[in-house]
């Protein structure tokens, strides 16, 4: 019944990452991408909260502030449920990779802390496959903040949790907010089998144990007929 | 007392009482007359002195207009099709409805989570995942159904203005002879309807009488069951100061 805690029967590979702002998340999955291609396969890629159906309308509320947990919530999966059924299943069907910043373990963490019915959340998610590869990067706050600081110039509403009023300014509440994000992966990582990596480590430490479990996570892996004669 | 509930899971930061208002809800397929009956039961009531707001699907600020975009072009697929109505509910029942109901107000409802859960299902949407994504919607007190057949909604609808796409569910690729389509899309729905009329107890009225009857028939059923819920709007009567 539950899709995410069963494999999927799709010939392709789904390998996801997760973890908060700053974590680092993103650059080791870019790293991931060039690893592949040089092997000569051809992943997807697709991001949270890109689809043009509702990428405008997310856009619109965050500025206004006019997003409820619930909203939020929602908006986010239709985000998912468009890119799913766009850009993430027709490859995985045709036995190609997709690689995927953040999944539906991003809505669990985040919508739960905003104040949406833990089970209400997982149940919106019914409809999505089980990765065959999950990290999650998992890092401290303090990293995550003058990761996030040092790059670009300033903290974003949301990212935040300024729509909770956990504390006045950007940074307190970052710290809280992401805290308490912290807690739910880390029931998260159980409960759905989650592979953690240690994102205090350097890039190059993080991007070699990413690569070693790729490879295992690739070794029933057939990339379709055309690629193979392309490699 | 006030018996105010949600249809599941409610969400840990709303309301859990103190909504004193109720909740009506008027359901029908397309065609059955179901919005020029919720309009002048609106107006009814308010000469009775009770202040009502009126809701309906695609009304919400945040995506009633991006939902109508959607439907114009072919990207919508029943998940998100699903997803973008829940949106639209939730957005409306924390900036309308439940205000509206914290006020003591009467909200009347042009259609609510059945027909979406109708619809949902008659897409081929898993029924347990529509009921638990539904879930959040505060219960009705009161929901009626304007009951149709497929052969007296053909002409009712033709006579409107023509069948189009949605509601002849050609998403649905049934085929493209619009008529069998739409006959194939609206017999799934009403099977729907009927099934939920008896889960949830839905009053239903024969859609089929003229519209005086039908309106007569409401007003009835609505005052029985303000008075037997010791309903009574804010500042007109007991317990208001």
């Amino acid at each position: 019944m539950d899709s995410l805690l069963t494999p999927h029967n799709f010939p392709g590979k789904l390998i996801i990452v997760e973890g908060i702002d700053g974590s680092g998340k993103s650059t080791q999955l870019q790293l991931a991408m060039r690893y592949l291609q040089a092997k000569g396969l051809r992943p997807f890629f697709t991001e949270w909260n890109s689809a043009d159906l509702v990428k405008a309308i997310t856009k619109k509320g965050k500025k206004k502030m006019s997003l409820t947990p619930m909203t939020f919530s929602l908006l986010h999966a239709t985000d998912f449920a468009h890119r799913l059924v766009h850009n993430i299943l027709p490859p995985l069907k045709a036995g190609m990779i997709v690689l995927a910043d953040r999944y539906v373990y991003t809505a669990f963490a985040r919508d739960v802390v905003r104040g949406c019915d833990r089970e209400w959340v997982r149940g919106i998610y019914q409809f999505a496959p089980r990765p065959d590869r999950a990290f999650y990067f998992r890092v401290p706050i303090d990293i995550s903040v003058s990761r996030l600081l040092s790059g670009r110039a300033k903290l974003k509403d949301y990212e935040a949790g300024m729509d909770l009023g956990l504390a006045p300014d950007l940074i307190s509440s970052f710290k809280l907010f992401q805290g308490r994000i912290l807690g739910e992966y880390a029931k998260i990582t159980d409960e759905y089998g989650l592979t953690e990596i240690d994102a205090t480590q350097s890039i190059g430490e993080q991007q070699q144990n990413v690569r070693r479990l790729i490879d295992q996570t690739l070794a029933d892996y057939k990339a379709p007929m055309e690629q193979e004669q392309l490699a | 007392m006030p018996s105010f509930h949600y249809m599941g899971h409610s969400m840990p930061y709303l309301p859990k009482e103190g909504c004193t208002g109720k909740l009506i809800v008027i359901e029908g397929t397309d065609g059955c007359g179901r919005s020029t009956q919720a309009v002048l039961l609106k107006d009814w009531l308010e000469v009775q002195g009770y202040a009502v707001i009126d809701t309906g699907w695609t009304r919400s600020k945040l995506v009633g207009k991006a939902i109508t975009d959607a439907k114009q072009g072919h990207s919508l697929h029943r998940l998100t099709y699903c997803l973008m109505y829940a949106t639209d509910l939730a957005d409306r029942m924390e900036f309308q409805i439940i205000p509206a109901l914290k006020s003591g107000f009467i909200v009347l409802a042009d259609r609510y989570i059945y027909t979406l859960l109708a619809r949902g299902i008659a897409r081929g949407a898993d029924k347990t995942w529509l009921r638990d994504l539904f879930s959040f919607a505060v219960r009705p007190g009161l929901v009626f159904y304007l009951q149709l057949g497929v052969s007296d909604l053909v002409p009712r609808v033709l006579e409107a203005g023509k069948m189009n796409y949605w509601e002849s569910g050609l998403d649905m690729n049934y085929g493209d002879d619009l008529y069998a389509s739409f006959i194939a899309y609206q017999t799934a729905l009403i099977e729907q309807f009927n099934i939920l009329s008896e889960e949830f107890g839905f009053q239903s009225l024969d859609a089929r009488q003229d519209a005086r009857t039908i309106q007569r028939q409401l007003r009835r059923a609505v005052t029985g069951y303000l008075q037997s819920s010791n309903y009574s709007s804010p500042g007109v009567a007991v317990g208001e100061q």
